[in-house]
């Protein structure tokens, strides 16, 4: 949940990237990293194996600017995506506030990606979490690749509550930004309803 | 939902910042954190300037979460005390009311016994501050009270945010 401090003037938000392993959200966070200004980033912790794969979380805290006074924040986290770190991924989405699923559009990925959502689905729900009420929107990325699947496909499989989704290339950075901005901007207006 | 979202308010702001700085001195620390379980930074003292505090907030609840976790494996609910011990510098790091975690750095100037002793002193009037806390934001969502900020933004409001 956010973290609202009247005594300091800051809203806290915590954005969480999930998909199945190797689909792009370390990716994303270090595309958002490189294209920030200094003053409005903080450092980005990796913890990562030699391999660089995701051994626990990525974290990017980001400072957008002020609403009303108050310094908006968010903290964004990426989980492990290999499936056997699923204590792990359950720890990070304590306390989130919105949600990407960056999907991996290769044909072959296709299974993996249904995997990986319906764990994101059930280990919400452990923590007290529908994730049809939560801020949540669908990045498909690799759009770049050959052999991707088209969009009305992908959707059919990933999309059936309709939420909104964007196309992404991570590793130039296509799409990742409008990602960023449409969660964060669901959050807000969450917020404003006083959820 | 799992946890009611945490609002902090001058007052208690106030009361927190003023047993933080008292433990700062009571047990010889350099900095002390409050931080939310969820990985927010509540509040520091000390030589706060010489850290990133951002990622120290979010790192601690992660390890906070990573034990806790083990701690259930084995059946306990939590371990409520963790110690990280450096060449040099320190870290106790203790869970306070069940759901803020309070982080001591400190060094040779101090010992693990004197921390232990003054945290535990500290985390009572600390729990207390932060179910007063828990009562107040609870009260206020009930009455509906609409001087949260953000009731009033406009689309236009978010959307400058990202221009």
């Amino acid at each position: 949940m956010s973290f609202i401090n009247y005594a300091s003037r800051e809203i806290n938000c915590k954005i969480v990237y999930y998909g199945p392993g190797l689909c792009g959200k370390t990716t994303n966070l270090q595309f958002i990293y490189q294209k920030t200004a200094p003053d409005a980033k903080g450092k980005m912790i990796s913890l990562a194996t030699e391999t660089e794969r995701t051994l626990f979380f990525d974290f990017l805290p980001l400072s957008l600017g002020e609403i009303r006074g108050f310094k908006t924040r968010f903290h964004l986290y990426t989980v492990p995506g290999q499936v056997f770190y699923d204590a792990s991924r359950k720890l990070i989405l304590k306390g989130v506030d919105g949600v990407v699923f960056v999907a991996d559009s290769q044909e072959e990925r296709i299974d993996a990606n249904i995997e990986s959502l319906e764990n994101l689905r059930i280990n919400l729900k452990e923590q007290g979490y529908d994730l049809d009420k939560l801020p949540y929107i669908i990045q498909y990325n690799k759009r770049d690749l050959p052999g991707t699947m088209t969009i009305e496909e992908l959707r059919r499989e990933l999309n059936q509550t309709n939420v909104p989704e964007f196309e992404a290339c991570a590793t130039t950075g296509e799409g990742v930004f409008e990602t960023l901005k449409a969660v964060a901007k669901m959050i807000l207006i969450d917020l404003k309803k006083g959820k | 939902m799992s946890n009611p979202q945490l609002v902090m308010y001058d007052e208690e702001f106030q009361e927190i910042n003023e047993v933080i700085g008292r433990l700062l001195k009571e047990a010889n620390a350099k900095v002390i954190f409050l931080v939310d379980k969820n990985g927010q930074l509540i509040s520091g003292v000390g030589e706060t300037e010489r850290f990133d505090t951002t990622s120290l907030a979010s790192l601690t609840a992660g390890n906070i979460a990573a034990t806790g976790g083990l701690a259930k494996l084995i059946g306990e609910k939590e371990f409520s005390i963790l110690f990280h011990e450096g060449e040099k510098d320190n870290l106790h790091i203790s869970i306070v009311g069940g759901r803020v975690i309070l982080v001591v750095l400190f060094d040779s100037r101090s010992s693990l016994g004197l921390v232990r002793l003054r945290v535990k002193k500290s985390s009572e009037e600390l729990s207390t501050i932060f179910e007063k806390l828990m009562k107040k934001s609870e009260e206020r969502e009930k009455r509906g009270s609409s001087e949260f900020p953000f009731a009033e933004i406009t689309d236009d409001d978010i959307d400058n945010l990202f221009s």
